[in-house]
């Protein structure tokens, strides 16, 4: 037998304890506080260093395959950005992106009842093209979005008065789960139009986003993963669906953990095995 | 003449694009913009095309009885149900062809198209992704095994990054003394992304730049011509 063969009794256990593992922390919250991250606090000081009346692109490059970890980021800098009298412009380079960002605003906006749409907030929808839309956008946006995702002309809403391209936005954020996302932002609206941008990733993308994070200032920060996400919540001073959900996180990295001590034993033990057998005849 | 006006148009554009970067002046900027607004129509058809090869295939392996046929069935019914109820009462604030659904919306409280993801799309989708934590549990158990150096550099870099992205991980060194205040286990988790870790990224990021741009020079000269869906 193989050092790493897994049996299927095995395979079943490891689903069924990691199943128990999530669920239980969901339905009984345990409350473990979250250490807030450089990096989650680079992005959170980027917008919170934007005076009142700041205009945002917030661009919902994902779709609800990624929600769990991604929408939390979502909300969390829609409430940052509100309560500190920003303006958000949504745009989307997933197809599905302005429906997450739809509901991002519905759940914003029952906090907020006093932000209109078209005023402080509104929603671009989609384009495809990833890149090559941003670079269109820097020089017009009304030339790449006439109208918003209702139908309603790009001059009739008051967000755009001073808004003609990119660069005359204050920063730009992207969540992303992939390509085009975070990345797209940087090469165009930071490097070309020096606009700051920062944004959010899943977990397993975030490394691959950190050399961004320099002293040319590329990336401000980065959230990623869930926990960043909690992070972000921690700082905003809200209990949102990220810190309640990184109890479940924290219980299944910890199970994770043993299932490698308890691997390793296994494959100790096996790897002896025949010099046991072969002492003892 | 099928492939050389495809070739000739690549080589023009390349060049017109490539040149517009170091010339940001008339004509050249005015034709990338008209060339990135063509871009973005292409890529609007694109999804198009795209819907039709689904449905060609789906249909191709429903009609061939494939294996597992009933699910392709499944994908071909939902993609039209999506379809048909979009066009007919529209989305959010957008009118279908029916108008905006009053009488529907009341009794369903949105949009038939806008309850259906809400309440259909995104939860499978999140499931769909979900399951990854459980292949990716099964796998650790199987591959963080101590063999040779570098699995075991490996394995303890995994353990203390795992522990590190928890509310555990600062649990855990918390009593730390100042003067160790480098081995806070979200600390170190920090430090292993910030340096070993963004540096073997810059070195791909690097090395997968200078691919692009050879791969590109070799589509603008010609050279590659696999884009015209034959590399002879």
């Amino acid at each position: 037998m193989s050092v790493n063969q897994n049996t299927q009794t095995e395979r079943r256990l490891i689903f069924l304890l990691l199943f128990i593992a999530v669920l239980v922390p969901l339905i009984f919250p345990i409350g473990w506080k979250t250490e807030v991250s450089p990096h989650a606090k680079m992005a959170y000081d980027m917008i919170d260093s934007k005076p009142e009346g700041s205009v945002a692109i917030l661009s919902f490059d994902y779709e609800p395959s990624t929600m769990t970890e991604l929408q939390p980021m979502a909300t969390a800098i829609i409430e940052h950005a509100w309560s500190k009298g920003h303006k958000i412009i949504a745009t989307a380079l997933w197809p599905q992106g302005p429906q997450v960002a739809d509901l991002a605003f519905k759940e914003m906006a029952a906090k907020f009842p006093d932000k209109v749409y078209g005023e402080d907030y509104v929603n671009l929808g989609y384009k495809p093209g990833g890149m090559v839309t941003i670079q269109a956008m820097g020089k017009s946006l009304k030339d790449v979005y006439p109208l918003d995702i209702n139908g309603k002309k790009y001059d009739d809403l008051p967000i755009f008065k001073n808004i003609r391209a990119l660069r005359d936005v204050t920063y730009a954020a992207s969540l992303s789960s992939g390509v085009p996302g975070i990345k797209e932002w940087i090469m165009v609206a930071h490097d070309v139009h020096s606009v700051p941008v920062t944004g959010g990733t899943t977990a397993v993308s975030a490394p691959g986003f950190l050399p961004y994070i320099n002293n040319q200032n590329q990336l401000y920060g980065l959230l990623g993963g869930l926990k960043a996400a909690s992070e972000y919540e921690i700082m905003i001073g809200t209990v949102g669906p990220a810190t309640v959900k990184m109890d479940a996180q924290s219980i299944a990295h910890l199970l994770i953990l043993i299932f490698i001590l308890v691997g390793n034993i296994k494959a100790w033990r096996i790897r002896h095995k025949p010099k046991q057998q072969a002492g003892t005849e | 003449m099928k492939k050389n006006i495809p070739l000739l148009f690549a080589f023009v554009v390349g060049i017109i694009v490539l040149a517009s970067e170091f010339i940001p002046h008339r004509p050249f900027n005015s034709i990338t913009e008209t060339l990135q607004n063509w871009f973005m129509i292409i890529s609007g058809f694109a999804i198009l095309l795209g819907q039709i090869s689904l449905v060609r295939v789906n249909v191709s392996k429903i009609r061939n009885r494939s294996r597992d046929w009933q699910f392709y069935l499944a994908c071909l019914i939902s993609f039209a149900l999506m379809v048909i109820i979009g066009l007919l009462w529209g989305k959010q604030e957008a009118r279908g062809i029916l108008g905006q659904g009053a009488a529907i919306t009341a009794n369903l409280g949105s949009k038939p198209f806008d309850y259906l993801f809400d309440n259909v799309y995104i939860h499978l989708s999140a499931t769909m992704f979900s399951l990854l934590a459980f292949f990716i549990a099964s796998a650790a158990y199987r591959a963080f095994i101590i063999r040779s150096f570098e699995s075991n550099l490996l394995m303890i870099t995994g353990v203390i990054v795992i522990l590190g992205r928890t509310s555990m991980g600062s649990m855990l060194t918390g009593w730390l003394p100042a003067r160790l205040h480098f081995l806070h286990l979200p600390v170190l988790t920090d430090f292993i992304m910030q340096y070993p870790n963004s540096a073997a990224q810059r070195a791909i990021m690097i090395s997968a730049a200078l691919g692009i741009l050879g791969s590109s020079l070799r589509i603008i000269l010609g050279i590659e011509r696999s884009y015209l869906g034959s590399d002879k």
